[in-house]
């Protein structure tokens, strides 16, 4: 039994080490990968309809439950000041792009995972997160995305889009990443 | 991937009339041999005012024994701040011996441990020891262990316990646990390792972050923060069996357990309703109770030590402070007064302390208030100080922070005089959580 569970864990850590191996480094948002579980085992998934990042390992991507596809040609990231919970008024027409799509799409979720730079306690930063979150909820809530479609969550500094203690890396690491599932 | 067996101590039962006849018994174990990760090295920095000169003989057979018990018992009794090491290499004195004192009052020792190791035919090793007070000349008594090898840092442990107590009239934390969280690479790793930092296991081993790691009142469960499912998530872990429950998994954000003294409840941060709140949640799972409403953020929190309140962060005032509320609800006070940031409230098992980080200038450093007085002392001169947790015994701080770029976990005492370091080979560690005394 114990054993069952143990290979269980070991295939789920697995699936979901291909999934972080997968994410890091360049950015995946354009590959439109539909497959939503952790569980596939076909292997042929992955490139279909992808837009020319196929050097991504495909076994990867089939399993990873990675993002699913989102608008085309929308930006997946709204960045944020210092100390700043506001979505700003340049990513009003990004938003609008993902409102336009999950409006049109109803059986479609994005998730909206806030993250932080890396000053700072790990639970705080994560309320923080969470707070940058609910942010683009709101805005997308105002835009008529209906509250069943979103689920704000939080990173906190756990992953930071660029590493160091610059302040450009600090920039980029105030982030909201739409994630569509 | 656990840490699953629990390793009885087998005691002789007769052979030692001169010791005192204390067994330990059901010892909890690190049972497993996969390699530690990290092999820790105690670095003593300061200088206490009181501490007790010791001598801590090499136990004879010990240049055989795949541990060295001596140099374990004597790192764990500096560290604490409360001894200092009386050089004793190359004596050959065993727990049989009535070694002379005079000569030991000479080096400036007030007390001597002798003893020995022997391997047995099964395998298992007998291990015994003998404390002296030099100054009194008296006999304080020993213990005998027969136990694996895997088990002999236990008993190193259990040593250095002995010798703490009898010598300060305080309970050692030396056979205590602690877990925290190990990045290598991109994989995340939970690890429960001894109080020295030593004999690390891997508990879980995830590509997501795990954060929070918070050990139940028993010692035997863990409670984390895991984001395997790409969302934060609040997960006990049963350290012995692997075996895991999800306790919080609610739309939102999933952080920041602590349990209540008694084991029976978990503090939670839960946005399930909108904005980082506090909620109670049954350790067995069921349906959240919301603590309080508050318009801000309100996280990070932690029982006292008789369980009748909860301290925690909330940006309520405009800035995070400290605040304490009663366990179920009412009206929060405010705790922290100086600065602007002061997150990651820790209190002492015996009540009297409150440990937190505070943002000094841009730095953030570990504070200790003394709850009586509100005088609050900074204990360090690093500058990315995280998550203190108290010793069982509350004489000790372990804390996590970054020397030369990379992360480490030090230890500290409540004056900040006497620190250790213990230094990871690989990767960054941080998360420490001490664990409670274990069942003797």
């Amino acid at each position: 039994m114990k054993h069952f569970q143990f290979k269980r864990v070991s295939i789920a850590l697995t699936i979901a080490a291909l999934i972080a191996g997968c994410s890091s480094g360049v950015k995946l948002d354009d590959v439109p990968v539909e497959d939503k579980g952790a569980t596939s085992t076909t292997g042929g998934g992955a490139n279909s309809g992808s837009t020319g990042q196929s050097g991504v390992a495909p076994v990867d991507l089939t399993q990873s439950g990675r993002d699913g596809a989102g608008p085309v040609g929308v930006a997946r990231i709204i960045y944020f000041d210092f100390d700043s919970y506001a979505v700003k008024p340049e990513f009003q027409s990004v938003l609008e792009g993902h409102a336009r799509f999950l409006k049109a799409s109803s059986a479609r979720k994005v998730m909206l995972e806030g993250h932080t730079d890396e000053r700072g306690g790990r639970e705080y930063n994560l309320a923080l997160g969470q707070k940058r979150a609910e942010a683009v909820r709101r805005s997308l809530a105002l835009l008529g995305v209906p509250d069943a479609q979103m689920e704000a969550v939080s990173f906190g500094k756990e992953k930071p889009a660029a590493q160091g203690n610059s302040e450009s890396a600090f920039a980029q690491n105030r982030r909201v990443e739409l994630s569509y599932r | 991937m656990t840490i699953d067996r629990i390793t009885p101590f087998t005691s002789i039962s007769s052979s030692l009339p001169l010791l005192s006849r204390r067994h330990a018994v059901a010892a909890l174990a690190a049972g497993s041999t996969l390699p530690a990760l990290a092999q820790f090295r105690v670095e003593i920095t300061g200088v206490g005012l009181t501490q007790l000169p010791i001598a801590i003989a090499p136990l004879r057979g010990e240049g055989q024994s795949p541990q060295k018990i001596s140099a374990i018992v004597q790192a764990d009794l500096e560290r604490s701040g409360r001894f200092v090491g009386v050089d004793a290499a190359g004596v050959a004195l065993d727990e049989t011996s009535r070694p002379d004192l005079s000569q030991w009052r000479q080096r400036k020792a007030d007390a001597l441990s002798t003893g020995s190791i022997t391997r047995l035919a099964d395998g298992r090793f007998d291990v015994r020891f003998r404390l002296w007070d030099v100054v009194k000349g008296q006999d304080l008594g020993g213990q005998s262990f027969v136990v694996t090898q895997a088990d002999l840092r236990l008993v190193a442990h259990r040593i250095s316990d002995f010798i703490y107590e009898k010598l300060t009239g305080e309970r050692g934390v030396f056979s205590t646990r602690i877990a925290y969280v190990a990045k290598v690479g991109a994989r995340f790793s939970l690890w429960v390792a001894d109080a020295d930092g030593e004999n690390a296991q891997s508990a879980l081993s995830s590509p997501e972050p795990i954060i929070s790691p918070a050990w139940s009142p028993a010692g035997a469960q863990l409670a984390y923060v895991s984001f395997e499912s790409r969302k934060p998530v609040v997960y006990v872990h049963d350290v012995a069996s692997g075996r895991r429950r999800l306790i919080a998994n609610f739309r939102g954000s999933n952080s920041a357990p602590a349990w209540s003294p008694d084991g029976r409840t978990l503090a939670v941060t839960l946005s399930r309703d909108g904005g980082s709140q506090l909620y109670t949640i049954d350790a067995n799972g069921g349906e959240p109770r919301r603590l309080m409403q508050s318009s801000g953020i309100d996280t990070e929190p932690a029982f006292s030590s008789d369980g009748r309140s909860i301290y925690f962060v909330s940006d309520r005032g405009g800035s995070p402070q400290i605040y304490r509320v009663g366990a179920s609800g009412g009206n929060a006070e405010r705790v922290t007064f100086n600065g602007n940031y002061n997150i990651s409230p820790a209190i002492s098992p015996d009540g009297q302390w409150l440990a937190y980080i505070s943002r000094v200038g841009g730095a953030f450093k570990l504070q200790v208030m003394d709850l009586k007085s509100g005088t609050t002392t900074a204990l360090t001169d690093t500058s990315a100080d995280e998550s203190p947790s108290f010793a069982p015994n509350s004489r000790l701080i372990l804390y996590a922070t970054q020397q030369q770029g990379r992360e480490s976990l030090m230890t500290t005492t409540l004056d900040g005089k006497i620190k250790a370091r213990l230094a990871g080979q690989g990767g960054d560690i941080r998360e420490p959580d001490w664990g409670p005394f274990q069942k003797q």
